[in-house]
C-alpha cells in the first residue's frame, strides 16, 4: 500500500444536500453553537465577537466553517456579504439547521455550502481537520488533523 | 429573480409565494459601499444591482416597486449628526441612498417598528420583512406571514413581489412546538421583556406557546416581548393562548402537534433572567441612558416625560430616546421633544446605538429598559449595561447612578 493509499483510507466521506454549488478545501473551524451575524461578527476581519460565544475572538476568514446554524438579527446575510467584499469570508460552509438567514448568507457569499449531511459534521469534524466540500456532487471529505 | 432562484434553491423551496408588503433597507449606504462600487458609478442602480441584489452586472432598476415597500432603520438621525457623532461622509452617503430609495418608490419609515409608523399588514397577508423584532410582531401579533428576510431578498422582493414559499409562509410550519407555562404574573413592560428573553433562551428558533398568568398585553408589551425573544433566541413567531390571532386556545395553537418540551416560568426563572441581563455591569456610575428599543411608541415618550417631571439629567450622564420620524412628529406637536430637551436629553430618530454603533464619547456604563439592546450593546460597543424598568433608567439619567433592584 502506498502512502497515498494509506492516507485515502483514513478519509471520512459524508454525503449531503447542496445549498450553494462549487468545490473548495481547507482547514475546518468548528462550533456546535449557532452564529449571530450582525452584532455577533466583525466583517472587517471575520472575527466572532458575540459576548459568550465559544469562538469569541476567532476569525473564520479562509476556513471551512462548520457550525450548527444561524441565529439573531436579519442582518446575517448583509454581514456575511460584507465579509465577502472585504475578503474575510469562509471558503466553504457546512451546517446542520436550515434557516432563511444562513441560506441567504451562503448565497450572497457565493461559497460552496452543504447541509442535511448523512452523519453529524459537528461530531466528526474538529477544528484543524482538512475538509473538502464538493457541493456540486454533494460530497464532503474529511482528513483528520493528525493525518494530513 | 436570479438572486431569488439561487435563494430558493439554497432553501430547498420548490415555488415562490406572492408577497404584497416588503420591509427592507435599500438605499442604506455607507462611504464604504460608495467607494466599493465607484468603478460602476456608485449610482442607485449600480449599488442596488451589485450589492442589494448581488448581481454580476448593473441592471436598470424600475422607478416604482411592484408592491408596497418601506425602508427600515438606518445609521444616523439626519437632524442630529452632531449628537450621534456622524461624519459628513457618512451623512452624505445616507442622504444619497435615501434620495435614491425615494425616487424608486420606497416609503422611508426609518424605523425598526414599522407597525407603529403606519405599515400594518393584514391577517394572513404574505410579507417579506427584515428586522427580527418586526418580523416576530408581524407573524405573532398581526397574523401576517413572513420569514426573517435579509437585505438582498427584500430588495429582490420589492421588484418582483415574490420570495421562496418556505417556512412561515406555510400553515403547517406555524403551529406551536413548545409550551411555556407562565406561573409568575407578568404585568409591566419590563416583565414582558424578561419573559421574552426567557422564551428565546428556552426555545431558540422554535415556536413557543405561552399560557398562564398574564393579562392581555397591548402593542408595547408585545414589542418588548418579541424583540427579546428574537434576540436571546431566534424566535420568529409566538402564540399567547387566548390572545394572539392564531392561538384562541393552547390546543389550537399546537394544531395537530403536541408540545415537544414544556417549561415553567416562575419566580426563580424570572430572577435568573434579571441577573443574566445585568451580568455585564458592576459599576453603578451611569454615563448614558438609552430608551426606545424597539423604537418608542408615543405613550413611552410620554411616560419618559412624566418621569423626568421637570428635572434635569445629571451632568455626568446622557439621555437618548429613539423613535420613528412619524412618532417624533407627533411628539414634537405635543411638546414632548421640548420637555426632553429642557431636561438635557435628546429625542432621536432613524437609528439606535447598536445599529449606528454609536454611544456618547467616553461611555463606560449604559442603562437600558430593553432586553434586546442589553443583549447587543455590550458586545458591539464593549461597555457595561444595566437592565431595568423605564423608571429605573430615567432615575439613573437624573442621578447619574444605577439604583435598579430586582423586581
Amino acid at each position: 500500500m502506498t502512502t497515498r493509499e494509506a492516507k485515502d483510507a483514513t478519509k471520512i466521506v459524508l454525503h449531503g444536500r447542496k445549498v450553494v454549488g462549487g468545490c473548495a478545501e481547507g482547514e475546518a473551524l468548528v462550533t456546535s453553537q449557532t452564529i449571530s451575524g450582525w452584532g455577533g461578527v466583525n466583517a472587517n476581519d471575520g472575527t466572532i465577537v458575540e459576548t459568550r460565544h465559544e469562538l469569541r475572538g476567532v476569525s473564520f476568514a479562509g476556513k471551512v466553517l462548520v457550525f450548527r446554524g444561524a441565529k439573531g438579527s436579519s442582518g446575517w446575510s448583509g454581514t456575511f456579504h460584507n465579509a465577502r467584499l472585504r475578503g474575510t469570508a469562509p471558503i466553504a460552509m457546512l451546517f446542520n439547521e436550515m434557516t432563511t438567514k444562513v441560506a441567504l448568507g451562503a448565497v450572497v457569499m457565493r461559497i460552496p455550502s452543504m447541509t442535511e449531511l448523512d452523519q453529524d459534521p459537528l461530531a466528526l469534524i474538529e477544528t484543524g481537520d482538512w475538509v473538502k466540500v464538493d457541493a456540486d456532487n454533494g460530497v464532503v471529505e474529511i482528513t483528520k488533523r493528525s493525518e494530513h | 429573480m436570479e438572486l431569488l432562484v439561487r435563494y430558493a434553491e439554497a432553501l430547498g423551496a420548490e415555488r415562490f409565494v406572492d408577497v404584497t408588503n416588503v420591509a427592507g433597507v435599500p438605499g442604506s449606504w455607507t462611504p464604504y459601499l460608495i467607494d466599493k462600487y465607484k468603478d460602476a458609478g456608485s449610482s442607485y442602480d449600480a449599488i442596488f444591482s451589485l450589492y442589494d441584489l448581488d448581481s454580476d452586472e448593473v441592471v436598470p432598476i424600475p422607478q416604482q416597486t411592484v408592491v408596497h415597500s418601506c425602508q427600515l432603520q438606518g445609521g444616523y438621525d439626519p437632524k442630529h449628526p452632531d449628537v450621534l457623532g456622524a461624519s459628513p461622509a457618512a451623512m452624505d452617503a445616507l442622504r444619497q441612498g435615501e434620495e435614491g430609495a425615494v425616487d424608486h418608490g420606497v416609503e422611508i419609515l426609518k424605523t425598526c417598528a414599522p407597525y407603529l409608523a403606519g405599515n400594518v399588514p393584514a391577517f394572513g397577508e404574505h410579507c417579506a420583512w427584515m428586522e427580527s423584532s418586526a418580523v416576530i410582531y408581524c407573524n405573532s401579533v398581526l397574523g401576517a406571514r413572513t420569514n426573517v428576510e435579509g437585505r438582498e431578498s427584500t430588495s429582490a422582493a420589492m421588484l418582483t413581489g415574490k420570495v421562496p414559499d418556505w417556512g412561515l409562509h406555510q400553515m403547517e410550519n406555524r403551529y406551536g412546538q413548545h409550551l411555556i407555562e407562565v406561573e409568575f404574573p407578568v404585568e409591566s413592560i419590563m416583565d414582558w421583556g424578561m419573559l421574552g428573553y426567557y422564551a428565546g433562551q428556552m426555545v431558540q428558533e422554535d415556536i413557543p406557546v405561552l399560557s398562564g398568568r398574564f393579562s392581555r398585553p397591548e402593542v408595547m408589551r408585545h414589542k418588548h416581548f418579541g424583540a427579546a425573544a428574537a434576540s436571546s433566541g431566534g424566535v420568529e413567531l409566538y402564540h399567547l393562548a387566548g390572545v394572539t390571532p392564531e392561538a384562541p386556545t393552547v390546543e389550537e395553537a399546537f394544531g395537530p402537534k403536541k408540545p415537544v418540551r414544556s417549561f415553567k416560568y416562575g419566580a426563580a426563572e424570572r430572577r435568573a433572567i434579571y441577573d443574566d441581563l445585568n451580568s455585564t455591569a458592576t459599576d453603578t456610575n451611569v454615563d448614558f441612558v438609552m430608551l426606545g428599543c424597539p423604537h418608542a411608541a408615543l405613550e413611552q415618550i410620554e411616560e419618559a416625560c412624566r418621569l423626568l417631571d421637570g428635572r434635569k439629567i445629571s451632568g455626568n450622564s446622557d439621555l437618548w430616546i429613539f423613535t420613528s420620524r412619524a412618532i417624533r412628529a407627533e411628539a414634537e406637536a405635543r411638546g414632548y421633544e421640548e420637555v426632553i430637551k429642557a431636561a438635557g436629553g435628546h429625542l432621536l430618530t432613524d437609528t439606535c446605538p447598536a445599529i449606528g454603533q454609536t454611544v456618547p464619547p467616553g461611555t463606560k456604563v449604559v442603562a437600558l429598559d430593553s432586553a434586546k439592546q442589553t443583549h447587543y450593546l455590550p458586545a458591539i460597543m464593549g461597555i457595561q449595561a444595566w437592565f431595568g424598568s423605564t423608571e429605573d433608567c430615567v432615575n439613573a439619567a437624573i442621578t447619574g447612578r444605577w439604583d435598579g433592584k430586582a423586581p
